[in-house]
């Protein structure tokens, strides 16, 4: 008998229940499933079944050209594309040791920035919906729809890009886009301050966030937290600054950090992130220089042998892309680093003991994309 | 004899008059979410968009029932129906227009007040007899929920009670002096609060929690049935929001007649403006926020608004 039953209670047991959350839920970011087990509303233990989404990315890679890889990157991180294939064109680059013309840098920071910001609003979006909230939903998707507009008119994709390559960038900025980009900053702060008088300074939301989740800045570190969900804990950790690549040496950009740790203050690192993010947009729209977008490079690139670790600050955090090279026109080994993985983690480690009506506000609070956690 | 025959009519009336309103109230929610959500909601079907509530329900009614194997059966099947007839009792006992209830009752107030919380056992039975971890939790809460809510939404009501000096609502209707608005308005806010609770709507729709409960008690409902349980929430907004008019708000005014109702119909048709208001742009509470606001803060309001009417009161 579990201990809740009063004692004279005899016959009566107080169980046990045990949520499927997932892998069809409405609430799970992809195919994600958590066996939640709960005593009443209280969450007792939860575990994270993962698999639902293996697509085998990493064995792929092994049969793929180093031209091809970034195309297999997309499918990882569905939500930032640019952040996968930039990791691993960064890693084919270091391999080879190829230069990369100056304007392939400052388009790859000013996609990837674009790309966190959309990447950031379909957080946001979900987020609030997690919540219980329906209808600001429809204003983050306003904005990541001019995103998205942005990124087919210089990709020609609105997801899966394909734009970042080893040795540079496919194409370069047309007017047209350039424009929309201007358009879209002129209006995005505006937004950006709506988006939290909407939902961030709700009361109710803000009382259900505050001192929930709480990861410590210690336990943050240990787990492998990065991103936004590392910073949140007080960590300022952030690879743009501290292992710079593309352009982000020479532009200027603040770092968000929280200093509890709780789902506010996770929420609130990333609506300021966007709010930086469009300040590197903005700088890289100016500051663009002239000049080639692609190195002039050989149709099959055979590194020689060795191997390298590359990485980039995607909107989830530190991804990273390990290549073995053994001098054949195939990598021996892909692999990367995938920062929801590590968020997956501390989800089983915050969710014991909270309520199953947090359960999924704290799913959205560490925003995890399942296709890069299983590759 | 003629009590049955009356019965048998006003239940026919009602279930015409939730009908009616869930035609038109859907959509009229759905228009207004869509002005809230930069879009423009139903528009290609009928003037207006207007009979996209029937398509819907049509397609509700011609789909099939499912029954799921693991169900206890005969309470599967009778929970809609005991969720949906509190809905459609509460309306019975509205002062519609000068000098018109359908049932004109002594304990009218108390009526309006008491009957919707039959409808809990339906939930909870719904939430029981589905045998699934979602609707069970979903069930418990709505009990939880809406026996919480319901003191405060009765203790709203009585400074008015205490004011007319009667619980028949013609009574009151007579009474009713302009004054009572500025007098009674705390007790208009927790009425309203607790009834956005009573109805399950956002923030207090934690039965059905999409987010973590799917869609609680009525996750496993579908066609037909679950249509009653979405009718049954209509017409609690419905008898809400008409229930409030009355009694905060002057309901018909004194207006004899047709304009009496109509006057009476707008007045509601703002308070259930600003319930849908309130439910398309709110976060939901978590379940201890839900108890804390219900115990902690409506009903100490609601008792010093009785406190400050009987003083008043006791003044005159």
């Amino acid at each position: 008998m579990s201990p809740r039953a009063a004692e004279h209670v005899e016959h009566t047991a107080t169980g046990r229940m045990v949520f499927d959350v997932g892998s069809q839920h409405p609430s799970t970011h992809g195919l994600l499933r958590l066996a939640i087990e709960t005593d009443g509303e209280e969450i007792v233990s939860a575990e994270a079944c993962l698999g639902f989404l293996h697509r085998g990315i990493e064995k792929l890679g092994e049969h793929r050209r180093y031209h091809q890889l970034p195309t297999l990157m997309d499918r990882g991180d569905y939500l930032s594309g640019i952040h996968g294939e930039l990791a691993s064109a960064l890693a084919v680059e270091r391999l080879r040791g190829i230069e990369v013309p100056p304007k392939a840098h400052w388009l790859r920071s000013l996609l990837g920035e674009i790309n966190r910001i959309a990447s950031h609003m379909a957080w946001y979006g979900t987020f609030g919906r997690d919540a219980g909230v329906t209808s600001h939903f429809f204003y983050s998707m306003r904005d990541r729809e001019a995103l998205l507009d942005i990124l087919e008119a210089v990709t020609g994709q609105r997801m899966t890009f394909n734009y970042v390559r080893p040795g540079g960038v496919i194409a370069d900025l047309t007017v047209v886009a350039e424009s929309k980009i201007r358009r879209f900053l002129r209006t995005f702060d505006a937004h950006l301050d709506e988006h939290q008088t909407f939902l961030g300074g709700n009361e109710l939301l803000q009382k259900r966030l505050r001192g929930v989740g709480v990861i410590d800045r210690d336990s943050a570190m240990s787990l492998g937290l990065t991103g936004a969900n590392l910073r949140a804990s007080g960590v300022p950790y952030d690879v743009r600054r501290d292992r710079p690549y593309a352009a982000y040496s020479e532009l200027e950009f603040g770092i968000p950090i929280g200093t509890t740790g709780d789902a506010m203050d996770r929420y609130l690192v990333r609506i300021e992130e966007m709010r930086q993010a469009a300040r590197i947009v903005r700088q890289c729209i100016e500051g663009l220089p002239e000049g080639a977008v692609m190195a002039k490079l050989p149709k099959a690139l055979r590194p020689r042998e060795g191997e390298t670790y590359a990485c980039v600050e995607s909107p989830r955090g530190e991804l990273g892309v390990h290549l073995v090279a053994d001098g054949s026109e195939t990598p021996r080994r892909f692999h990367y680093r995938a920062p929801s993985l590590f968020a997956i983690a501390a989800l089983e480690q915050m969710l014991p003991g909270t309520l199953l009506a947090d359960a999924a506000l704290l799913v959205g609070s560490v925003d995890i994309v399942p296709g890069e956690v299983e590759r | 004899m003629s009590g049955l025959i009356w019965g048998a009519i006003y239940g026919l009336a009602a279930g015409m008059v939730i009908s009616l309103a869930a035609f038109i109230g859907v959509w009229g929610e759905r228009k207004i979410a869509g002005r809230i959500q930069l879009r423009y909601g139903p528009q290609e079907l009928g003037p207006f968009g207007l009979l996209q509530t029937g398509a819907d329900t049509l397609k509700l009614l011609l789909k099939e029932d499912i029954t799921p194997a693991a169900v206890d059966v005969r309470i599967f099947r009778v929970a809609p129906l005991i969720v949906f007839a509190p809905a459609a009792m509460s309306l019975a006992v509205i002062p519609y227009a000068y000098g018109f209830a359908p049932i004109d009752t002594g304990v009218g107030v108390l009526f309006f007040v008491a009957v919707p919380a039959i409808s809990v056992v339906g939930v909870l039975l719904a939430g029981w007899s589905s045998r699934n971890t979602y609707a069970t939790l979903g069930g418990l809460r709505a009990a939880a929920q809406m026996i919480s809510y319901e003191l405060p939404r009765t203790l709203s009501v009585l400074p008015v009670v205490l004011l007319a000096g009667s619980m028949r609502p013609l009574d009151i209707m007579d009474a009713w002096q302009w004054w009572w608005i500025p007098l009674t308005f705390i007790g208009f806010i927790v009425y309203f609060i607790a009834s956005l609770a009573e109805i399950n709507r956002v923030p207090f729709d934690l039965p059905e929690a999409e987010a973590e409960l799917v869609a609680g008690p009525f996750a496993d409902y579908s066609g037909i049935r679950w249509a009653i349980f979405a009718m049954a929430e209509y017409g609690g907004l419905v008898a809400a929001s008409l229930f409030g008019a009355a009694v905060f708000f002057g309901g018909y005014l004194g207006v004899p007649g047709a304009l009496g109702v109509i006057v009476f119909v707008l007045k509601a048709l703002v308070i259930a403006l600003l319930m849908l208001w309130v439910s398309w742009t709110f976060p939901r509470m978590r379940p201890d926020q839900l108890m804390a606001t219900a115990w902690k803060v409506l009903t100490p309001m609601a008792l010093i608004q009785l406190v400050l009417v009987g003083a008043v009161i006791s003044w005159l």
